[in-house]
């Protein structure tokens, strides 16, 4: 069963980097992240149970710590980028380049 | 039996959740396809021994964090959907090549490893009172320092959030006076006329009528007018039909290019705003 | 043959504070360079009154260096010590260096006196003596150090005060050239100079001259000294002006008269003398070394009496005379023991009265209105009757007329060459005969004959500031030779420092030899023949054309020409090359290296789109490279 959890895990993970790499809209990408962040916590958890410890459980929640502060802050950024550029498309800000 | 039987229903939605979270072309649909996806994993996480996990997966993620999603893409725009269009050469080919590369590799990585019967949380969990004890001791023993430093983390994120979402009013605010002035420097000193004066009923969708009877271009409604347009419900009245597509085209030029089009407000300095909204009340 | 004595190392008396003569002038020439133009008043009085002050410590020193018993008279005191237990600066007053200093503060202190007059309408007046008294300090430190390191640093002072004096007049394109030609023809010396003190000090250890005895130099390798003699040859001929880097002495003439009188007559050009002299320790070990002397000596004598025998403008006239004498006297450094005190008998004698025909040069031209052509002197014997009796005087002695210094001095070196090689001895004798020739063809050309003065000259006698340094200078062309000379009084006298020959030579009053009546025949011939020539016969005003041999004395023995052709010529072609070298090689790689690596960042920069996306993308890449790379070690 270890087995069918992880290759769940990795999918969702796979399927969140495609969706960073091929969407625009700034909050779509965000939330493929996330959907990258709980993929990694579901096969946190599923080692945890396969060790029959609770150290990855305890990881999983410290993930999830984290990443409500990145979504705090990131969402923040980009209401401040839309209100000076009007756009929420992470194509429009790309101004630091060659 | 029964995990196996949830775990091929939840995986089967949660992936299709998560395809639908990517390729869904409206915001709000990505936002509730995440949504699927978390409960899915927060059923999950109860399965594999992990109660507490799916508790605060629910409350924090899909409660806190989703919610949290959609109030920025309301902020932002609920109806900007992306447009499909790759403008980046070669990102879509490679982006799919990447992921599905990964993908596999990360399933062959798995694959190659055959994983003994799981251990199971029993053992934890002997000698304490269930899971909830056994987690706490371990957060407030071993990493209490984690634990702490967590904390700090999330006062500064609050306080770095609060920070950039700050705006600072760079002029003062603008008082009745000011607004009066404005006001009466423009060209409609009067408000707007409402819908139905002098028609026949005052349905909101009624144009107001000027004193020789014909329609008052200010009056009309655009929200409803292009609606009527755009579902094929223009008015019966051919005078009516004409002066509303008249008056949405010069909205549509005044969109396009706002110092071409005819300007039905001149406003001017620093009172825009407010003069926008007002007129938006007028009507 | 008996050696050198011993070094005392002793540090009382008089000699105890014989530092002096070099701190009175050097304090002099720092006052007067320090002070500026308020010392303009009285600065020339300062000058010479430090420079008699040194003439003063000098003679005391003299004196009780005299009261000595012979074996101790070779006086050595530290003063300081540069690198402690191995190099330190000191002095040593021995017969030898003391001989030197007196001539150069006493002969010093006479043209410092002369100046005075000669540089009154001189508005930088100060500045001369201010120079004037660096010289004076750097000389003595060349020749009362004890150690090549002091030796060295008198040396290069004494080069630039050469410098500075030469380019006195710098405002003068000729004399800012003559001043950098100088310089630099002396670096090519000073570098030989150098090297000959490092091999010394890589070979023996030491650089102190009480430790490098004949008994010490004697122990190393012939190749070795050989090496070190000729290395300190080229050194010494830098500084005296003798073949092959003859040539800036001649454009050295430049400067104020009373500079090539003190510098390039009298004492520095002499130094090369005294540094062959000193490192005789050196030079008697190594035979070729000192044939090499000999040979330069030699050819120099010739070759400068063959470019005096062609100059119309008497002080290049007098320099050729001066080259021409160094010869003589490095002739005589070369030949051992015994020419030594003839050699430095000649120095002496030479400097009084090479001063002595310097400054009456002088004083014609102050009378001419600063005309240095004798084509257009002539009859002024009439008209400025001390310089001319004085500088008469001086030529007497020069051409070695009988009984006056220069005829012991110099006969002593031709009969020892004469005893040492014929050859040698009959070509020191040829060359006083061309002396007899071209000294008779300056003075007649210029004291004699029909007047051929400019317009504008109204020749008048010098003032007395001027002419009594002349009469005293005179004095010491008449007797000197005859005092040092007779009896073996000098070779008795340098002894503790040099050592003496074996066979000590019998001078005579009237010597009637072979050699000494040749040279006076030839003389007599030379001078006759001069007479013939610029006496009795009309001279042009303009220089005839003159046969091959006339043009090749003229341009300096084709000195200059021959050091373009062979060293600057190829000097500029190889700078040349270089230039080429450097910007096509050297900078073509380092451009070619910039622009590679600019166009390359400039394409390598395309890939900064500044699209968050494309770098995740490379993200994904490299964390997928990374799982691979990680897989295939696990699995291995």
């Amino acid at each position: 069963m270890t087995t069918h959890y992880l290759v769940l895990s990795a999918l969702l993970f796979a399927i969140g980097g495609v969706g960073v790499l091929l969407r625009r809209n700034a909050i779509v990408v965000f939330m493929c992240v996330e959907l990258m962040l709980n993929a990694c916590n579901l096969a946190f958890v599923t080692f945890a149970r396969q060790h029959g410890n609770l150290d990855g459980q305890l990881i999983a929640f410290f993930v999830m710590v984290v990443a409500a502060a990145e979504v705090v802050i990131g969402l923040a950024i980009i209401v401040m980028i839309f209100r000076t550029r009007r756009s929420a498309s992470v194509d429009d800000a790309n101004l630091l380049k060659y | 039996m029964g995990e196996t039987i949830t775990f091929w229903v939840l995986a089967v939605v949660s992936v299709s959740a998560a395809l639908g979270l990517v390729f869904s072309r409206k915001a709000v649909y990505s936002a509730l396809m995440l949504g699927v996806v978390m409960l899915s994993l927060a059923v999950l996480y109860a399965v594999q021994e992990a109660p507490f996990l799916a508790a605060v997966q629910i409350i924090v993620y899909t409660g806190a964090v989703m919610m949290l999603f959609l109030f920025v893409l309301m902020l932002v725009g609920v109806d900007s959907s992306d447009s499909l269009v790759e403008t980046i050469r070669g990102q879509r080919f490679w982006a799919i090549v990447a992921g599905l590369g990964f993908a596999l590799l990360l399933a062959l990585a798995i694959g190659n490893v055959v994983f003994g019967p799981a251990a199971g949380m029993g053992g934890v969990v002997t000698g304490r009172d269930g899971y909830m004890p056994a987690l706490a001791a371990e957060i407030f023993t071993r990493h209490v320092f984690a634990f702490e430093v967590t904390s700090a983390l999330l006062i500064t994120a609050a306080l770095g959030a609060m920070v950039l979402a700050h705006r600072e009013r760079v002029r003062p605010k603008a008082t009745q006076r000011d607004l009066a002035r404005a006001r009466f420097a423009g060209p409609q000193p009067s408000p707007l006329p409402g819908p139905g004066t002098y028609a026949l009923h005052n349905a909101i969708d009624m144009p107001a009528l000027l004193p020789d009877g014909s329609v008052a271009a200010t009056s009309i409604n655009r929200v409803l007018a292009r609606h009527e347009l755009e579902e094929g419900f223009a008015p019966t009245d051919p005078e009516k039909a004409a002066l509303i597509r008249q008056v949405l085209e010069k909205d549509a030029a005044r969109d396009a290019d706002p110092v071409e089009g005819d300007k039905p407000i001149q406003v001017k300095d620093a009172l825009q705003d407010e003069n926008a909204l007002q007129e938006e009340d007028g009507k | 043959m008996q050696s050198p004595a011993e070094i005392v190392q002793h540090s009382g008396g008089v000699i105890g504070v014989s530092w002096l003569m070099i701190a009175l002038p050097l304090l002099g020439a720092a006052i007067l360079l320090l002070g500026g133009r308020r010392t303009d008043k009285w600065g020339h009085l300062l000058g010479v009154l430090m420079s008699l002050g040194a003439f003063a410590v000098a003679v005391a020193s003299f004196v009780e260096l005299l009261g000595l018993p012979e074996g101790e008279r070779r006086r050595g005191m530290s003063l300081y010590e540069f690198i402690p237990g191995m190099v330190d600066l000191g002095m040593l007053v021995d017969p030898l260096s003391i001989s030197f200093a007196l001539l150069i503060t006493g002969v010093g202190s006479l043209i410092h006196i002369y100046s005075i007059g000669y540089m009154s309408h001189d508005h930088d007046r100060r500045r001369f003596f201010a120079y004037l008294n660096l010289f004076v300090a750097a000389m003595l430190l060349l020749v009362l150090s004890d150690n090549y390191i002091g030796l060295f640093i008198g040396w290069e002072g004494v080069g630039l005060a050469s410098y500075l004096l030469i380019g006195f007049w710098q405002f003068k394109p000729t004399a800012a050239t003559a001043a950098q030609k100088a310089f630099i023809v002396n670096r090519v010396g000073d570098f030989g100079l150098l090297i000959a003190i490092f091999t010394i000090w890589t070979t023996f250890g030491s650089l102190a001259f009480r430790d490098l005895t004949a008994d010490v130099t004697g122990q190393a390798s012939q190749g070795t000294l050989t090496a070190v003699g000729l290395l300190l040859l080229l050194g010494a001929c830098g500084k005296s002006a003798q073949l092959p880097l003859q040539s800036w002495l001649l454009d050295a003439m430049e400067g104020p008269t009373p500079v090539s009188a003190l510098i390039h007559a009298a004492t520095m050009v002499t130094a090369g003398v005294y540094l062959v002299v000193r490192s005789g320790a050196f030079f008697e070990a190594a035979p070729t070394a000192q044939l090499a002397v000999t040979i330069v000596g030699v050819a120099t004598l010739l070759a400068g009496a063959i470019i005096g025998c062609a100059k119309d403008d008497i002080k290049k006239g007098l320099a050729g005379s001066t080259m021409s004498q160094i010869g003589y006297m490095m002739l005589g450094a070369g030949l051992g023991p015994a020419g030594y005190a003839f050699a430095i008998g000649h120095l002496i004698t030479h400097g009084f009265f090479k001063a002595n025909m310097f400054l009456g040069a002088g004083s014609v031209m102050h009378a001419m209105n600063d005309e240095v052509d004798m084509r257009r002197y002539g009859g002024l014997f009439s008209v400025m009757k001390i310089t001319a009796v004085t500088f008469v005087i001086g030529y007497l002695a020069i051409i070695g007329f009988p009984l006056l210094s220069g005829y012991y001095t110099k006969e002593g070196i031709i009969e020892t060459a004469m005893h040492h090689n014929p050859v040698l001895g009959w070509l020191a004798v040829l060359g006083a005969g061309l002396t007899g020739f071209y000294m008779s063809r300056m003075v007649f050309m210029t004291f004699f004959g029909k007047k051929r003065w400019a317009d504008d000259a109204h020749p008048h006698e010098s003032p007395a500031v001027m002419t009594w340094p002349l009469i005293i200078l005179s004095v010491g062309s008449i007797g000197l030779g005859a005092f040092l000379v007779l009896g073996n009084r000098f070779m008795t006298f340098l002894s503790p420092a040099v050592g003496l020959p074996d066979p000590v030579p019998t001078p005579h009053v009237f010597g009637v030899g072979t050699a000494a009546l040749a040279t006076l025949a030839l003389v007599a011939v030379g001078a006759a023949f001069a007479w013939f020539r610029y006496g009795a016969a009309e001279v042009p005003a303009l220089a005839p054309r003159g046969s091959f041999l006339t043009a090749f004395a003229r341009r300096d023995l084709y000195g200059d020409a021959l050091n373009e052709a062979l060293l600057m010529r190829p000097g500029q072609w190889l700078t040349r090359i270089a230039v080429f070298f450097d910007n096509r090689g050297v900078d073509g790689l380092v451009n070619g290296l910039a622009a590679g690596i600019g166009g390359t960042s400039g394409r390598l920069r395309r890939v900064q789109t500044g699209y968050v996306r494309s770098y995740a993308l490379s993200i994904l890449f490299g964390a997928a490279a990374v799982v691979g790379a990680l897989l295939y070690v696990g699995n291995m």
